[in-house]
């Protein structure tokens, strides 16, 4: 299989432009005689599904959630990156494309993120004109912040809620199609199956999560909007229902998965307290803009923050990035804390943790107008602690938040199965190896509102309007094959729970595959994974029956799901002989720790291809082209 | 365990939970112990205990909806000791920890009760007319493009602010379910006051206020008495002020209404 990403000819700047004209358009009226089929209601499957439905298509779109608002991207706190240069600060879409690129660390394709800094200022408009309510300046106009460490301040917020209100926009941009029967909206609807008629996607089976009832839905396109596999490590930051399900039986059924191994792990989140620990909560990035990192110089030191002189604390991140600080990229943060807490020098009871405190902020600026900034941010801090971070320093620790891999899509965010598309954090597309703050909101909604409406038309012009029937032998396979993975479920009665199972791989996942690898551990990891899904199989335990709310088997298919993409993480990341962003491999860096790229062998997306149950998945390379930027070891010193 | 808190004893207590088969069947009480449970886990992580409990057992766990857990999604819901989200306010059942609670404790959990929320299992209600009340208006009418630059429409930093307030409702639920009269007045005054106060929001603002409320009535929820007990145990602090709001819009649409 040859990779063709079908990036257009041309000037960088003139991709786009040139692609929207080349592309083939639906006349009007011919628009309803096609259906899509969108997956997942954050922001990219939310503003995919209403701007379809606006242009004329008929919209079918799914959620395993009680309401397409609770999709996870409202959880997102810090805000939306977009290159208006409103702050007169030398920002420029040029910026922000090279930004992405350096911050991804070169893994990147260009073509997909100029595109996406391009669009970004279509979005603030957008987004404004539905309502959204971002923070604003006295005079009126939009409020901008500096993020994740940005130079620029390039990023618009609502306060710590930018991901709830930038979804309730789409959500109501939904709403408003639902209401005109342009959207079939079907909540607590979960996708378990993509269905092929003459090798394109024509359609999927989904289970209903209160009647268990199994159904197919046709259409002409499907759009994955899913999100993210972060749950595969049992704690992360995503939602306790977010899953790889959809995406994981897509790559089954032949689209690639490309980069499984770049996950990112966030440097600022309150740390586990126990086993029963259910989830991991972020503390947005922003609070590095005001907060210190710091750990006690000493080994051993358990006296209270308060009671460790200044001269006897390390404020780690200052004194090795003295240019950035406290605010160098996601990736560097993380793996600073686990350095300092793998010498011993972690804090709180745990060990597994440092402390990021504000007693200088408050000090410079008074307690008000911190509590302005991160008032909702400290209450929540303290409603999970118990702790109060006005007086003593918040103890965070890195957490899996986001999954930069995902599955291969081209220009036109299509998977290798035609008719298949990817949108937003379920694709691998823009962000390399390290997403920068405050960018999956970008692209989440540049792919949903400004790129799938108009690459899609390109393909469904193409096509016939002929529908095909769920009675076709395809669909009926394929609910076939669910019923029996369904009665293969319910019919193991083990005596270990899923949610035993989901922990057991969380930890092999973290300890192996998790902030630092290297091949030994990977090579293990890969035997006790496969050691695990085989006792899975033969021993989990699951009651009840497939007709009701069963909140067992649901997560178990979930599980079985990431019993086996996380095998694949851990072939992708033994693959991948090189550091770079999120994926550090420890035999591959600097002499000051530092990851330590192999351009010359890795400069390359790798897309792995399914070749059967227990078999080895095959890797196919695109590589990556470097036009605009040159390639340069990152450095935030 | 957790923190630098040394007080973190572990509690035993007892649950009385309610269990419903689905929606067609009578439910009931029943009563579980859990043991050592850590002031440290949030209330849903106790539930989670309970259910790999009964799991165990080969019980049907306790099913419950969920999702973010960290007081965003408006997933969770939970009548806790006769209180919609528990004893703390201005806090969502999943950021209630147990810290709040006492060893040898009995804790009473129910679901949201209210006519226009039908029970689905155990603790999970249907809450799809919150939604259908949404798709009745609660949006500004405009399609992808074509708009205007986001600088082009000022908008005074209080009203934003005002706006953002209402706009923080995270259509849990709460409000009805704390309500004698099952009514979902805040719920829908949010989004009316977040759309009237807003230049973009105001074209639309007498039919969207005239189809919200007319969606409202039509799904069953109750009138407003003015008793407050919806605001009162709001998680995110939605104002009374919006029910004022929302009547003073009310009002004028319909002595001025373009609905002719």
């Amino acid at each position: 299989m040859i990779l063709d990403s079908k990036i257009p000819e041309g000037p960088l700047a003139e991709k786009w432009d040139k692609h929207k004209f080349n592309v083939k358009l639906v006349n009007p009226a011919n628009k309803r005689k096609y259906d899509i089929i969108v997956v997942g209601t954050g922001l990219a499957g939310a503003s995919a599904a209403a701007t379809l439905a606006e242009l004329g298509y008929n919209v079918k779109a799914f959620c395993y959630q009680d309401s397409p608002r609770r999709a996870h991207s409202i959880a997102a706190q810090g805000g939306i990156n977009a290159a208006k240069n409103y702050q007169n600060d030398g920002d420029s879409v040029y910026r922000l494309f090279y930004d992405t690129i350096k911050g991804g660390d070169y893994r990147a394709r260009e073509a997909n993120v100029y595109r996406l800094a391009q669009v970004s200022v279509n979005i603030i408009d957008q987004c404004v004109a539905q309502g959204v309510p971002f923070a604003r300046e006295y005079g009126g106009l939009l409020a901008n912040r500096s993020f994740g460490g940005a130079q620029v301040s390039r990023t618009f917020y609502a306060r710590g809620q930018t991901g709830q209100q930038l979804l309730l926009g789409a959500y109501s941009a939904l709403n408003r199609q639902i209401a005109y029967g342009k959207v079939k909206m079907y909540p607590r609807t979960e996708m378990l199956d993509l269905v092929m008629v003459d090798g394109k996607a024509r359609g999927i089976v989904t289970r209903h999560l209160i009647t268990g009832k199994i159904e197919s839905h046709s259409a002409h396109a499907v759009i994955l909007a899913t999100g993210g596999y972060g749950n595969v490590f049992f704690l992360s930051t995503n939602a306790m229902g977010s899953n790889a399900t959809a995406a994981w039986r897509a790559y089954k059924k032949g689209a690639l998965f490309a980069n499984p191994c770049f996950t990112q792990i966030h440097p600022t989140c309150i740390p586990v307290s126990g086993g029963y620990q259910s989830k991991l909560t972020l503390m947005s990035e922003s609070l590095r803009n005001d907060g210190r990192v710091w750990v006690p110089k000493a080994v051993g030191d358990n006296r209270a923050p308060q009671d460790i002189p200044e001269n006897e604390r390390d404020y780690f991140l200052e004194r090795k990035y003295p240019s950035f600080g406290n605010l160098v990229p996601r990736d560097v943060a993380s793996r600073n804390a686990k350095l300092v807490c793998d010498e011993g020098r972690g804090v709180g009871t745990t060990k597994l943790a440092v402390y990021l405190d504000f007693a200088d902020a408050i000090k410079r600026e008074g307690l008000d107008k911190i509590s302005q900034k991160y008032g909702n941010l400290f209450e929540m801090y303290e409603k999970i602690t118990g702790e109060n971070p006005y007086t003593q320093p918040m103890r965070i620790y890195p957490a899996v938040h986001y999954t930069m891999g995902g599955l291969w899509v081209d220009y036109n965010l299509m998977t290798t199965v035609p008719g298949l598309y990817a949108t937003g954090e379920c694709n691998f597309s823009d962000h390399g190896a390290n997403r920068l703050g405050a960018s999956a909101l970008m692209q989440g909604l540049a792919d949903g509102y400004f790129v799938i409406p108009y690459t899609i038309g390109d393909y469904l012009a193409q096509m016939p309007a002929t529908r095909v029937e769920t009675t076709h032998p395809a669909f009926q396979e394929a609910e076939a094959k669910l019923r029996a993975d369904v009665d293969r479920l319910l019919s193991i009665n083990g005596n270990r729970t899923v949610d035993e199972f989901h922990k057991a791989l969380g930890q092999i996942m973290w300890d192996y595959c998790g902030m630092a690898r290297n091949a030994e551990g990977l090579q293990f990891a890969k035997q006790e994974i496969r050691k695990l899904r085989d006792e899975f199989w033969k021993n989990v335990k699951i009651v009840g029956v497939n007709e009701e709310l069963n909140i067992t088997l649901e997560k178990a298919g979930r599980v079985a799901d990431f019993l086996e993409l996380g095998e694949l993480m851990v072939d992708d990341a033994l693959n991948r002989n090189e550091s770079c962003g999120g994926h550090f491999r420890e035999e591959y860096q600097t002499p000051e720790n530092e990851a330590l790229r192999d351009d010359e062998n890795y400069t390359y997306v790798a897309a792995w291809q399914y070749t059967g149950e227990n078999q080895q998945p095959m890797l196919h390379k695109e590589e990556l082209k470097f036009e605009n930027v040159k390639l340069t070891q990152r450095s935030y010193k | 365990m957790a923190g630098n808190n040394p007080n973190s004893k572990p509690m035993n207590l007892t649950l009385k939970v309610w269990r419903q088969k689905n929606f067609q069947s009578a439910g009931k009480m029943e009563t579980y112990q859990v043991k050592d449970i850590s002031p440290e886990m949030s209330f849903l992580e106790m539930m989670d205990v309970l259910n790999e409990d009964l799991l165990r057992q080969g019980i049907d766990p306790v099913a419950f909806d969920h999702d973010c857990r960290e007081g965003i999604c408006g997933m969770c819901s939970l009548y806790i000791n006769g209180r919609a989200h528990g004893p703390e306010r201005g806090t969502t059942t999943c950021q209630l920890h147990m810290r709040k609670f006492s060893d040898g404790d009995t804790i009473t959990i129910e679901p949201w009760r209210a006519g226009p929320f039908p029970v689905l299992k155990d603790l999970c209600v249907d809450r799809s007319a919150m939604d259908r009340i949404q798709q009745a208006g609660g949006y500004i009418s405009v399609n992808t493009g074509g708009v205007p630059d986001a600088n082009e429409i000022p908008i005074p930093k209080a009203i934003a602010d005002k706006a953002f307030d209402a706009a923080t409702c995270i259509q849990c639920g709460a409000c009805v379910a704390a309500c004698k009269n099952g009514s979902a007045m805040l719920f829908v005054s949010a989004k009316v006051s977040q759309l009237a106060l807003l230049p973009q929001g105001k074209v639309e603002r007498k039919t969207r206020v005239e189809n919200m409320v007319a969606q409202m009535d039509k799904e069953g929820f109750g009138a407003c008495t003015n008793i407050g007990s919806c605001a009162a145990e709001c998680p995110v602090g939605i104002s009374l002020e919006n029910i004022a709001m929302l009547n003073r819009e009310y009002i004028n649409a319909s002595f001025t209404s373009e609905n002719v």
